[in-house]
C-alpha cells in the first residue's frame, strides 16, 4: 500500500513539476536560455494569488489575476532582460538570469516579509477517498487535472491554429519563419506570457496545498525545474512532460528508501547525473 | 586591529577562492556553477584532519589533493556534456556535496564541525599566509595564462571543435583545469575552516557557488587583475557598509543581472571601453 501512496504522492509532485518546466522548455526551445528566473513568476503567482484570494475571497478570481499578472511579468521579462543580450554567449544571459532570481527572491522578503503569507479562506482543503490507503486532498486532484487538461489544450492549439505554427516554425528555423513573415518577437511574447502564467498556476497551487507563500518558495523548483528540462532533452516539450513525472516519483520513492544517505534535492540531482551521463543530451533529445 | 585582520583574511580567501573559479571558467570556458563544493571538500578535509590532531599547515596540501581528485572525477563529466548541460551536472554536484554532508553524523550533519584546534600561527600571521597564498595564486594564474597550457584553455573556450581537429588532445587540458581550479579551491577550503572555526553544509551551498561566480563575472572572465578586484571588494562589501549587510543578495543578484545585460565582460572590459572614449577624448 505504501507503494501506491508513494506513486500517487510522486504524480502530484510530478504535475507541479510539469506545470513549471513547461514554460521553461518553451522558452529554452526558442531562445536557448536557461531561463532561471522562470521561478520569480512562480513565487509571483503565490503572492499574487493569496493577496487576491484574501482581499476578494473568490479563487478562480486569484488564479486568473496570478496568471495574468505573472504572464505580463514573463513578456517584460523577455523585452527588457534578455532580448538585448540574445547574441552573446550562452553563460552571459544565464548569470543574468540568475541574477535577476536572486534580487527576485529578495525582493519578495524585503517587500512582503519573510514569514510569508497564509490564506485566510480555506479553498479546496477537503478530501477525495479512493480507496482507503489512498486519499487526495482537492487541491491534490485539481493539479493534476489541471495540468493534464493545460498540457492537452496547449498542444492542441500548437498543432491547430496559426499562431501554434508559427511558433514551432521559429523554434525549427527562426531565420526561414521571419521570412514568411512570423515576427520572432511576438512568438517571444506568446511563449513567455504562458510559461510565466503556467508557472503562475503552480505557484497558487502549491501555496494551496501547503496554505503557504514564502520568498524561497521558488527557489527549490527553480533548480529543480532547470534539471528537470536538462532530463527530458534541452527544449523538448514531451521529454519535459515524461521527465517531469519521473523526476516526481523518484523522490518520492528516494526520500524513502535512501533519505538516511541523500537529502531531498541530491536525490534528484544524483538522478540527473547519471541520465546524463548514460545520455549527455537528455532522455529525448532533439536530433 | 583584529577587526582589519580578519577582514584582510576573509579578503585574501575570497581572492583565491575566485581565482580558482576564474581558471576553469574564465580560461578555459567550462562553466561551473557547484564550485563552493570543493571549497567546502578542502574545508571539511582541514578541518576533519586538524581535529584528528594533524598540524594545520600539513592539512592544506591535503585538502588539495582531496578536491583536486574530486575535481578530476566532476572534470570526467565535463568531457561528456558541454555547455548548458555541463552548467547543470555541476549545479547538480553542488546540491549532492550538500545533501550527502547534511547526512552524514561524521560530518556533524546539519550543525556542522567548529573546530577549536589551534592552528599554530597568531592572526596576523594567518592572514600573512592567506594573503601570501592569494597573491602566488594570482601570479601563477597570470603565468598559466600567458604559457601554452593557457593559450590551449583560451582556444578551448572560444571553439573546442577546431582544437580537435588541430590534433591538440582536448580532454586532458579541461581535465587539467579541473584539477588546478579544484585543488586551489580546495586550499581556499582549509583556510576558510581555519578562519571561521566553524563549517556547516550550508555554508558551500548554490548561493556561494554564484557569490563566487559573480565575483569572477563582475571582474571580468578570464581577467586575473580584474577578478581579484572585484572578490576583495565584493566579499568585504557587505561588512563595510551594514546596510548592504542586509540586502546582500539583492545587491549581488542585481550587480550580476546589470553587469551581464550592459558589459558582459565585467569591469574588465568597462574599464578597457572607459579608458578608449577618454584616450580618443584627449586627441
Amino acid at each position: 500500500m505504501l507503494f501506491v501512496e508513494l506513486a500517487a504522492q510522486g504524480l502530484v509532485q510530478g504535475s507541479i513539476y510539469a506545470l513549471i518546466a513547461l514554460g521553461l522548455t518553451l522558452v529554452y526551445g526558442l531562445l536557448r536560455i536557461l531561463h532561471v528566473a522562470h521561478a520569480a513568476f512562480f513565487t509571483l503567482g503565490g503572492y499574487v494569488g493569496v493577496l487576491v484570494a484574501n482581499q476578494t475571497g473568490s479563487l478562480a478570481a486569484a488564479i486568473f489575476a496570478a496568471m495574468m499578472v505573472a504572464g505580463v511579468g514573463g513578456i517584460l521579462a523577455f523585452r527588457l532582460c534578455y532580448q538585448p543580450i540574445l547574441d552573446q554567449p550562452p553563460f552571459v544571459p544565464l548569470i543574468a538570469s540568475i541574477g535577476l532570481y536572486i534580487a527576485a527572491e529578495e525582493l519578495f522578503r524585503i517587500v512582503f516579509g519573510a514569514q510569508g503569507l497564509t490564506y485566510r479562506n480555506e479553498f479546496l482543503q477537503g478530501q477525495v477517498v479512493l480507496f482507503d490507503f489512498l486519499r487526495f486532498k482537492h487541491a491534490e486532484v485539481v493539479v493534476m487535472l489541471g495540468s493534464a487538461a493545460i498540457i492537452g489544450v496547449l498542444s492542441l492549439l500548437q498543432i491547430r491554429t496559426r499562431i501554434g505554427i508559427a511558433c514551432q516554425a521559429t523554434v525549427s528555423d527562426p531565420q526561414m519563419a521571419e521570412s514568411f513573415g512570423v515576427s520572432r518577437r511576438m512568438v517571444g511574447d506568446i511563449n513567455f506570457f504562458v510559461g510565466s502564467a503556467l508557472a503562475a498556476f503552480a505557484g497558487v497551487m502549491v501555496s494551496l496545498l501547503n496554505n503557504l507563500v514564502e520568498p524561497t518558495m521558488g527557489s527549490v523548483p527553480s533548480y529543480k525545474a532547470l534539471a528537470i528540462i536538462v532530463l527530458g532533452g534541452l527544449g523538448s516539450t514531451r521529454g519535459a512532460l515524461a521527465a517531469s513525472l519521473v523526476l516526481g516519483v523518484v523522490e518520492s520513492f528516494g526520500t524513502v528508501y535512501l533519505g538516511q544517505l541523500l537529502d531531498r534535492n541530491a536525490i534528484a540531482f544524483a538522478f540527473l547525473i547519471m541520465i546524463l551521463m548514460w545520455r549527455p543530451h537528455g532522455l529525448f533529445a532533439r536530433r | 586591529m583584529d577587526y582589519e585582520i580578519s577582514l584582510a583574511t576573509t579578503m585574501a580567501i575570497s581572492v583565491l577562492f575566485a581565482l580558482s573559479l576564474n581558471l576553469i571558467t574564465g580560461f578555459c570556458g567550462q562553466i561551473s556553477l557547484g564550485h563552493a563544493a570543493f571549497l567546502g571538500v578542502g574545508a571539511y578535509t582541514s578541518g576533519m584532519l586538524v581535529k584528528a590532531g594533524i598540524p594545520f599547515l600539513l592539512t592544506l596540501p591535503l585538502a588539495m589533493l582531496f578536491s583536486g581528485v574530486l575535481g578530476i572525477v566532476v572534470g570526467l563529466a565535463s568531457l561528456r556534456v558541454r555547455a548548458d548541460f555541463l552548467a547543470i551536472t555541476t549545479m547538480g554536484v553542488g546540491f549532492l556535496f550538500v545533501g550527502v554532508v547534511r547526512q552524514q553524523e561524521i560530518f556533524g550533519a546539519e550543525m556542522g564541525i567548529s573546530i577549536v584546534a589551534d592552528p599554530g600561527l597568531s592572526k596576523p600571521e594567518f592572514m600573512l599566509l592567506s594573503v601570501a597564498l592569494a597573491a602566488a595564486t594570482a601570479l601563477f594564474s597570470t603565468y598559466v595564462r600567458r604559457c601554452w597550457m593557457g593559450r590551449v584553455f583560451g582556444a578551448i573556450g572560444e571553439d573546442e571543435d577546431t582544437v580537435r581537429v588541430l590534433g591538440i588532445d582536448v580532454p586532458l587540458f579541461k581535465l587539467t583545469a579541473f584539477a588546478i581550479g579544484t585543488a586551489l579551491a580546495g586550499l581556499a577550503g582549509g583556510l576558510y575552516a581555519q578562519h571561521l572555526k566553524l563549517i556547516a553544509p550550508d555554508s558551500f551551498g548554490f548561493i556561494e557557488s554564484v557569490t563566487v561566480l559573480s565575483m569572477v563575472v563582475v571582474g571580468g572572465i578570464g581577467s586575473v587583475t580584474g577578478v581579484a578586484i572585484s572578490a576583495a571588494v565584493l566579499s568585504v562589501l557587505p561588512s563595510w557598509f551594514q546596510f548592504i549587510g542586509d540586502y546582500k543578495l539583492l545587491v549581488y543578484g542585481g550587480l550580476l543581472f546589470l553587469m551581464m545585460r550592459f558589459s558582459p565582460g565585467g569591469m574588465a572590459a568597462l574599464v578597457i571601453r572607459l579608458s578608449r572614449s577618454l584616450g580618443k577624448g584627449a586627441k
